[in-house]
């Protein structure tokens, strides 16, 4: 094998393996990919004026922001409105957690039967799917605008997260430790408070916090179709054209969603 | 062929990793470079590609002086030199084919390189190659799917598949298991001859290079404290190198860092946990 | 039972017990106050469960004529979700070079790229769109427009992330062989981050199909314009449906972009 010497009988040519049937195909599929979103795009075009007025409408907004409307009558609003937000949280992340747990078993493949699996996570996967505001905006048609509205709207969304991350953690349990309590003559119910439970108590609370987390920051925007909190308190500075106002709120929005992210990676950091 | 004179280095720590090394290497020989941890050799090995700036002092390979190119001469210098990494270096997530073929890497466009689309007699060659160095047939797994031993072939492939002028070596098997690395040695060794190209290399085990080296050259504390034939090694020239340099072998040795575990994937279960909201 | 008792009594000191009770109690506590300050009239409480109950029975069944009628607006919410993303991953790419460790050139620009990443996600999408819709009127165009701003911080700082554990041994090993800074780059980068770019490309699109299903309650674009009409107008079989069809692409793409996401590993 010295400098000089063809290299005889070896391929000339090599195709990097592709996970499409052959290169051409791969490039039918870049090329379709590529025409699917030059056509969404289109599809989204703003005509010449839009785009225009836009720029007239930004530098309105902008200037109309600046400063943040920091009068005390709009300070008092903002602080109600936030009150209420940040109470919101709290019972829905107390109620959505309670009605979770159930779910949470029942959507782990290794503590059910399958048919309850199934209908396990079908819950979840519904509450994962809708987002709280579409929930919210059924609420509020159902039991009236209001906080209360809230509520059940982020309790229903609490599952798709909360029963989802728990059904995971329950999956993963030690079976050793849930055996010795079914040889011991416990029921279904003993098996799950002192097999289950101990083992998952510590990612449960764990789970809690990051769920408040979460409703902290979904309390402050169900307000915009009527749901209680900031949210109304913002969607009406923006009909009124009070974006000054609007600004301090989404300020305040920004600052409360930052504390309660510290707050709860600190309790979760206690926790574990 | 290669000639290096009164090198030095300072790295921005304030480390002196080489105080004014002098060595060159001729014709087809096999230069060891040996000495304990943290003397200097993947420092030296590193200047010689500008991998590393050096801090003074000249490299002369073939006539020209590699420290004061500039980065297109440095670049095509480069092609010249293979260079062979203790951790492989292999672009994990590419297949070996693509691994061998990017020794060819400085001969073809940018855009030939986007297409992996390099010359017939390269691909040939590449082929060949992989056949010699014992892998022939895996050209299509990804180089992460191959053992510590394979990927190494795989780097020496890759190095020969460039043609150098000469093979820059570091540790080439202190990532590997002792069977395996007198196997690698003697691949590595056997091929340099048969491709008629100097090699110079830095070894942590002194067996290995008194078996495999037709010339050592001590290294302790940024220093050459021995030059000479394997025979010419005794226990004096033993006690001088690795006692000059006891006060830094357990130094940690930033360079020497075991590679990153690569976890390019995304971690999709943290990534869940991001609240969405 | 009895021994597991044990063990946690002997794990835990007599003040860890005492600070589980009191988070406990405060927890409580705080549940409570928060409860009062809702003023929650408890006459709509009791009525809720029947409340909902009703709103069902009115739903149902779904309007299914309907569906024909909706799968612009769907497809529409789709196109947002991509469009979005595909925007957001343009405007983070230099965000997330800037604010990785590594390739940050300046601890100006290092802390620019980290502010922008905290900055856009903590705003969220129906703000952003709210913004958009008073800047472009109602449409598609301020829906992309939100959705791409609202995912920029979460596509810079993972995509930062995988710059940050680029292996330099690898892209050194392509210098080494004199490769140009374009065959460092497409050599040694691209193959190393492509699995971290295409997970969060397709995690992300998969998201903002969910986000793209509300930014038409105030306006702008999708499927959540329609919502609200069907809302407003008392057409509760058509919520319904439209209810199901959110569904329907929310786990379709959930589907595809995990499948994605498991052939570029
Ligand atoms: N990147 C670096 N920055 C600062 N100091 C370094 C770096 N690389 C190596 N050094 C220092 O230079 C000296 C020689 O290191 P090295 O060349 O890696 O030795 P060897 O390869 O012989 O173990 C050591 O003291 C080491 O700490
Ligand atoms: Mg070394």
């Amino acid at each position: 094998m010295s400098k000089s010497e063809p290299s005889a009988g070896y391929p000339e040519t090599w195709e990097r393996p592709s996970v499409f049937y052959n290169e051409y195909v791969k490039y039918v599929v870049y090329l379709a990919i590529i025409l699917f979103v030059l056509w969404s795009a289109w599809a989204v075009r703003p005509s010449v004026e839009r785009v225009m007025g836009g720029i007239d409408a930004a530098s309105i907004l902008l200037s109309t922001m600046f400063p943040p409307d920091l009068s005390p009558i709009a300070l008092e609003r903002t602080y109600g409105g936030m009150v209420e937000s940040i109470a919101m949280a709290f019972v829905a992340t107390a109620i959505g957690v309670v009605l979770s747990l159930p779910v949470a078993v029942m959507a782990a493949e290794n503590l059910v039967p399958r048919p309850v699996y199934y209908v396990g996570r079908a819950i979840v996967s519904v509450s994962r799917a809708l987002h709280e505001l579409v929930l919210a905006i059924i609420c509020v048609v159902a039991v009236g605008l209001g906080p209360l509205a809230g509520v059940i709207a982020l309790v229903f969304a609490t599952p798709g997260f909360f029963a989802k991350l728990l059904a995971e953690d329950l999956e993963d349990i030690d079976e050793g430790q849930v055996d010795a309590i079914r040889a011991s003559g416990g029921n279904s119910l003993q098996v799950l408070l002192y097999g289950v439970a101990p083992q998952v108590i510590p990612r449960m609370v764990g789970l809690i916090i990051y769920r408040w987390d979460i409703n902290i920051r979904a309390s402050t925007i169900v307000g915009i179709v009527g749901a209680g909190g900031i949210g109304v308190t913002l969607l009406n500075s923006f009909e009124r054209y009070e974006y000054d106002f609007a600004l301090t709120i989404i300020l305040a929005i920004i600052a409360v969603v930052m504390v309660g992210e510290i707050a709860s990676a600190i309790a979760r950091r206690r926790v574990q | 062929m290669l000639e290096i004179t009164d090198l030095e280095k300072v790295y921005s720590t304030g480390d002196e990793a080489l105080k004014g090394v002098s060595m060159d290497v001729e014709g087809e020989e096999v230069v060891s470079i040996i000495g304990p941890s943290g003397a200097g050799k993947s420092t030296l090995i590193r200047c010689i590609n500008r991998l590393t700036e050096p801090t003074a002092g000249s490299i002369v390979l073939d006539g020209e002086d590699v420290t004061t190119m500039s980065k297109s001469e440095l670049r095509n210098a480069r092609r010249d030199m293979g260079m062979i990494f203790q951790e492989f270096n292999l672009v994990e997530r590419l297949t070996v084919m693509e691994n061998v073929l990017s020794g060819r890497v400085g001969y073809i466009s940018t855009m030939q390189a986007l297409r992996r689309n390099f010359p017939e007699e390269d691909v040939q060659r590449a082929y060949e190659v992989l056949d010699r160095v014992g892998v022939g047939g895996m050209e299509n797994k990804r180089a992460d799917e191959l053992s510590g031993g394979q990927r190494q072939r795989i780097g020496i492939a890759r190095a020969v598949l460039q043609r150098p002028k000469i093979l820059l070596v570091d540790e080439p098997t202190s990532a590997l298991d002792p069977e395996t690395s007198f196997a690698v040695m003697e691949l590595l060794t056997e091929i340099a001859r048969e491709e008629g190209i100097p090699v110079l290399i830095n070894i942590h085990e002194v067996e290995l290079a008194l078996e495999y080296t037709d010339r050592i050259v001590g290294l302790a504390d940024g220093e050459v404290v021995f030059k000479g034939t394997p025979d010419e090694f005794d226990q004096g020239a033993r006690d001088t190198i690795y006692r000059a340099g006891e006060s830094r072998e357990d130094q940690s040795t930033p360079g020497e860092q075991v590679q990153k575990q690569q976890s390019a994937s995304v971690d999709i279960s943290d990534a869940d946990r991001e609240t969405s909201y | 039972m009895s021994v597991e008792n044990q063990t946690e009594w002997r794990k835990h000191s007599p003040r860890y017990h005492i600070a589980r009770w009191a988070a406990i109690v405060a927890s409580i506590a705080v549940v409570v106050l928060s409860w009062r300050e809702l003023n929650v009239t408890y006459e709509f409480l009791i009525f809720t469960p029947r409340n909902l109950a009703d709103l069902f029975v009115r739903m149902t069944p779904p309007d299914w004529a309907y569906s024909i009628d909706i799968l612009p607006p769907l497809i529409e919410t789709v196109n947002i979700a991509i469009l979005g993303t595909g925007l957001a991953v343009l405007i983070a790419l230099p965000i997330a070079y800037m604010g990785a460790e590594n390739t940050a050139p300046h601890p100006i620009a290092y802390a620019f790229g980290k502010f922008m990443i905290v900055a856009t996600r903590s705003v969220n999408v129906i703000i952003w769109a709210l913004f958009f819709v008073v800047i472009f009127g109602t449409g598609a165009l301020a829906g992309v427009l939100a959705v791409a701003f609202r995912s920029i911080g979460f596509v810079s700082k993972l995509i930062a992330e995988g710059i940050e554990e680029i292996d330099t041994g690898q892209t050194e090993a392509i210098k080494a062989m004199g490769g140009s800074p374009m065959d460092v780059a497409i050599y040694g980068i691209v193959p190393q981050i492509k699995p971290t770019f295409v997970g969060v490309t397709t995690y992300r699109w998969d998201i903002n199909v969910r986000e793209a299903t509300v930014i038409g309650l105030v306006g702008a674009g999708g499927i959540g314009v329609e919502l609200n009409t069907s809302v407003d107008f008392l057409q509760w079989p058509r919520v319904l449906t439209i209810l199901i069809a959110i569904l329907g692409i929310v786990l379709v793409s959930e589907v595809v972009s995990a499948y994605l996401r498991k052939k570029v590993s």
